[in-house]
């Protein structure tokens, strides 16, 4: 069939480089991919097409980059799916949130060395069994789930975090930080847990569920992220300001059934005698009182409490 | 220019194991990768990696029988018991430093069955091994901090009087050639399989480890032996694990029959890859398979042992085949898949140029002979990938740098400037190569014969001659994958010559090597090693016994 691809282009030995799109028509067969279009281009149209891939069976990790705008894997995307998508040409950029080196192709060293930063090895203590360690097999093959993660950097490339916080360490390597923590064999867990607990860490998620999207392999990187909240709040690490704001959202809820927004800030920024917190908050007090939106003073129950501690009850029962 | 005591060229499984070992033994190391080591093929294993443990009422002598009886008897005795008894320290190291491993239920490393062997001792981490290993083994080289030339590419090896002394390299992200001295280099470059299309290899498999050490003056051995699985998707030429067939999975012609009944009566679908791909080619050419091709089916394997153990495969056949395989069996054919030739080495890796070394898919040490067993593989590259990291950094700690300076690089500096600059026409890589995949595909497959061979050979010199005025398409300095192919190529044509005149010179059939015309195994004349280096002029052949301890040659059934 024919396509057309529209590809962000950008070649940075040019005179004066600057990014633009170039419209490339070509015939592929039905059951052709993304990265069989771009491979096409680059032997037979245009050789200075420039992307990476391997493996063309999406292990390698090698083709993330956005299609019609989302984050994906040439290599697993249907060209049919993704002209039926745009409706006519595939639009082809590199991923996001890495810079450009050329064409495709992104630097990936940022993405490394955050991956880094979770320091993720094993880290056992004692000395090592003569045999294999004794683990569940279940407990395993829950890892195994996180370990499908390939690196490809999709999730990255959408996280609306790094888009304006590059500090984030972002979802693929806190998901690499979750393979140890919830490893039975790793002995580091208080280490971790409180690195994690930092500016940066699991607390900088805003749970937009782009990388679930986007991730090829299932890995399911903000739930990895909300498990690792979990983690850090059972070991003790209340004293973060997403912990604390979690803590004081549930404080809430379960004493008045509902959120009370006037006191959920103060109690997620320490209490009310931090006061350099305090003056930050002024600003934001002043726009929703002129906006309407400033909470009641008086903080009101509501009036089916006592089910909303029942489901308390209940869910404190299940853990 | 940059020194290292050791330099690895390759970030496999094999490259990053004896960088660890190197590391270990306290010298400087560097790793020199064309892309990200994660990156690297080895992630592409999905079946697992063979151990006899002892305490699973395991012998590795059983697995050396194995492994020898898989190989038609062309594998050296030697190194295959050097493997099969290292084997279960080797998967036990992998485990302590984080595999997780399927479990049994106490918790240990569970097994499941692979082709060729009579016992259940293949272990594994979902359909997933290859991936679990080699992140392992990258977050160690972290942690080491081991220096990584990532995203570098070799372009030849530095020898001087008959010792290696370093590589020149290419930064692809900028263009510039540099040269780095080491004491040892050791190519651990992996496999070839692009030298035939279709192939199961990734696109960077392209022999480039074979040709540079063929061009230094060290001799390949058993390049002939080119082993096609027997189970690759009918259209794209995908892997599907033996794993399948290890859980249970039937093969089944189009007159809905489980036909190697008729070929190996008693492994069935797990006899060794060599003889189930030939059955399959027979029932293709005898006018019994669909499309071109036969079928795998899984259907009668279940739910729970699908999803729990052959996920990838369930994810495969579904985006590349577009087949549901708890309903639809799987058009499948045999497809190339492994070299089980490569450059010669001794059981420490050492290649007969001193300071050179060579482990896993690119060594030919020889442990697979014929034919390789499944999940033989990633055991041979840890195993000579340790024993190579060990012996190159012993050798780096008694010797000084060779007198080696910048200037090495001027020929390949030259040679790139010459591609870069010639613009009067000629092919470009993608085509030369296209036709020399499907030339060997063609000629030197399943089935091989006298005439088709001489055609390869006769198709192989015009594509050289095509290549030397190869046409690069781009001229730029940054991140220049089109020149990159375009080198490969090159290496890619040095591996075909000499697969081609290994298998004119075998003249009988054994192990993947089949012959038409010679069908007869003749243990009398060949039960020996072809050796091929490059001569001045022509490439020059040599015969190398093979070493035998324990296990005299037999008849071989399944
Ligand atoms: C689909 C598939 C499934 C398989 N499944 C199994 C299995 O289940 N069990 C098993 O035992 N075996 C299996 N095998 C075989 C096994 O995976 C490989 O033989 C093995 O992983 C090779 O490892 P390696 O370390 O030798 O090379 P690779 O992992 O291929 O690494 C080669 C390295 O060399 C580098 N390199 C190459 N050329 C250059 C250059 N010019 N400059 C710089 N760097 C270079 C590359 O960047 C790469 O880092 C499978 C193979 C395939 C194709
Ligand atoms: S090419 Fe390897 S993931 Fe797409």
């Amino acid at each position: 069939m024919d396509v057309s691809l529209s590809v962000r282009r950008f070649n940075p030995d040019a005179s004066r480089p600057e990014p633009y799109f170039q419209e490339y028509g070509i015939q592929v067969e039905k059951s052709a991919t993304v990265l069989d279009a771009l491979i096409k281009i680059r032997e037979e149209v245009d050789g200075t097409l420039t992307l990476r891939c391997s493996c063309r069976s999406a292990i390698c990790g090698s083709c993330a980059m956005r299609v019609n705008g989302q984050a994906a894997l040439a290599c697993n995307t249907k060209v049919v799916d993704a002209v039926e998508q745009a409706g006519g040409s595939v639009v082809v950029e590199p991923a996001g949130n890495l810079e450009v080196i050329k064409d495709l192709v992104v630097d990936f060293q940022p993405f490394w060395g955050k991956v880094r930063d979770v320091e993720p090895w094993l880290q056992t203590a004692g000395p090592e069994p003569e045999q294999e360690y004794i683990a569940p097999n279940e407990d395993m093959l829950h890892l195994a789930g996180v370990m499908s993660c390939i690196m490809c950097g999709a999730c990255v490339s959408d996280c609306t975090v790094l888009e304006v916080d590059p500090n984030f360490l972002g979802p693929a390597a806190l998901a690499k930080a979750y393979r140890f923590v919830g490893d039975p064999r790793d002995d580091a867990n208080a280490g971790r847990l409180s690195n994690l607990n930092e500016y940066g860490g699991v607390w900088d998620c805003t749970r937009c569920m782009q990388c679930v999207e986007a991730c090829p392999k299932g890995v399911d990187p903000m739930g990895r992220i909300m498990a690792l909240r979990d983690r850090a709040m059972e070991a003790g690490f209340t004293n973060s300001h997403g912990a604390r704001h979690a803590e004081a959202f549930t404080e809430s809820v379960e004493h008045s059934g509902r959120v009370d927004e006037l006191r959920l800030p103060i109690k997620s920024k320490g209490g009310i005698f931090n006061v350099p917190e305090m003056l930050k908050l002024v600003p934001v007090g002043l726009r929703a009182q002129m906006k309407g939106k400033r909470p009641p003073i008086i903080h009101r129950k509501n009036p089916g409490q006592h089910n909303v501690r029942r489901i308390f009850e209940k869910v404190e029962d299940k853990r | 220019m940059y020194d290292h005591d050791v330099l690895v060229i390759g970030a496999g499984l094999a490259g990053m194991r004896a960088a660890l070992t190197a590391r270990e033994n306290g010298v400087d190391v560097a790793v020199v990768t064309k892309v990200h080591p994660v990156r690297s093929h080895s992630n592409a294993a999905q079946g697992g990696i063979n151990a006899a443990l002892t305490d699973r009422g395991d012998a590795w002598e059983d697995h050396a029988f194995d492994t020898i009886k898989g190989s038609d008897y062309l594998a050296d005795q030697d190194a295959v018991e050097v493997m099969c008894r290292e084997a279960g320290n080797e998967v036990i190291a992998m485990e302590h430093m984080g595999v997780i491993f399927n479990r049994d239920e106490d918790g240990r490393l569970g097994t499941r069955a692979f082709g060729g062997q009579r016992q259940a001792r293949t272990f594994f981490v979902a359909d997933f091994t290859g991936q679990a290993l080699l992140h392992v083994l990258y977050e160690q080289v972290m942690k080491a901090g081991v220096r990584v030339y990532e995203e570098w590419f070799v372009l030849s090896l530095i020898v001087r009087d008959g010792e290696c002394g370093g590589a020149v390299l290419m930064d692809i992200r900028t263009g510039g050639i540099h040269v780095v001295r080491a004491k040892a280099v050791i190519v651990a470059t992996g496999g070839l399989g692009r030298v035939f299309e279709p192939s199961t290899n990734a696109l960077i498999c392209t022999g480039d480890g074979m040709a540079l050490t063929y061009r230094a003056g060290a001799p390949l051995m058993d390049m002939e032996m080119v082993q096609y699985h027997p189970t690759t998707l009918a259209g794209s030429g995908v892997l599907i694990t033996e794993g399948a067939r290890g859980e249970g999975a039937h093969l089944l012609n189009a007159e809905g029959e489980r036909f190697m009944e008729r070929y190996a009566p008693n492994m069935m679908e797990l006899a060794s890859r060599d003889v189930v791909s030939r059955s399959e080619q027979t029932e293709i050419d005898e006018g019994r398979g669909v499309n071109g091709g036969v079928l795998l089916d899984c259907r009668h394997l279940g739910e729970k042992t699908i999803r729990e153990r052959l996920s990838q495969i369930l994810e495969i056949a579904r985006d590349f085949a577009g087949v549901d395989i708890f309903t639809q069996p799987i058009p499948i054919r045999p497809g190339m898949h492994y070299q089980m030739g490569g450059v010669k080495t001794d059981v420490d890796g050492l290649t007969p140029l001193a300071g050179l070394y060579a482990a896993g898919e690119a060594a030919c040490v020889s442990v697979h002979g014929g034919n390789r067993l499944g999940a033989n593989s990633l055991l041979d590259t840890l195993v000579f990938g340790r024993r190579s990291g060990q012996h190159a950094s012993d050798r780096a700690k008694s010797t000084a740098y060779l007198d080696v300076d910048d200037s090495a690089a001027g020929s390949d500096r030259q040679q790139v400037r010459d591609m870069l600059e010639h613009d009067d026409g000629g092919d470009t890589f993608a085509s030369i190569r296209r036709d020399l995949g499907e030339a060997m595909n063609r000629h030197l497959a399943v089935f091989r014969s006298q005439a088709g061979m001489e055609e390869a050979l006769a198709i192989l010199g015009e594509l050289k001659e095509r290549y030397s005025r190869v046409r690069v398409a781009d001229k730029g300095k940054t991140f220049n994958t089109n020149l990159i192919f375009t080198l490969e190529l090159g290496f890619m044509l040095d591996c075909a010559e000499t697969i081609i005149m290994g298998a004119l010179e075998r003249r009988e059939s054994r192990g993947a090597h089949t012959r038409t015309d010679m069908p007869e195994r003749d243990d009398e004349t060949w039960l020996k090693h072809i050796v091929i280096a490059k001569g001045p002029e022509a490439p020059s052949v040599e015969y190398q016994p093979i070493t035998i301890t324990q296990w005299e040659p037999q008849a071989r059934s399944y």
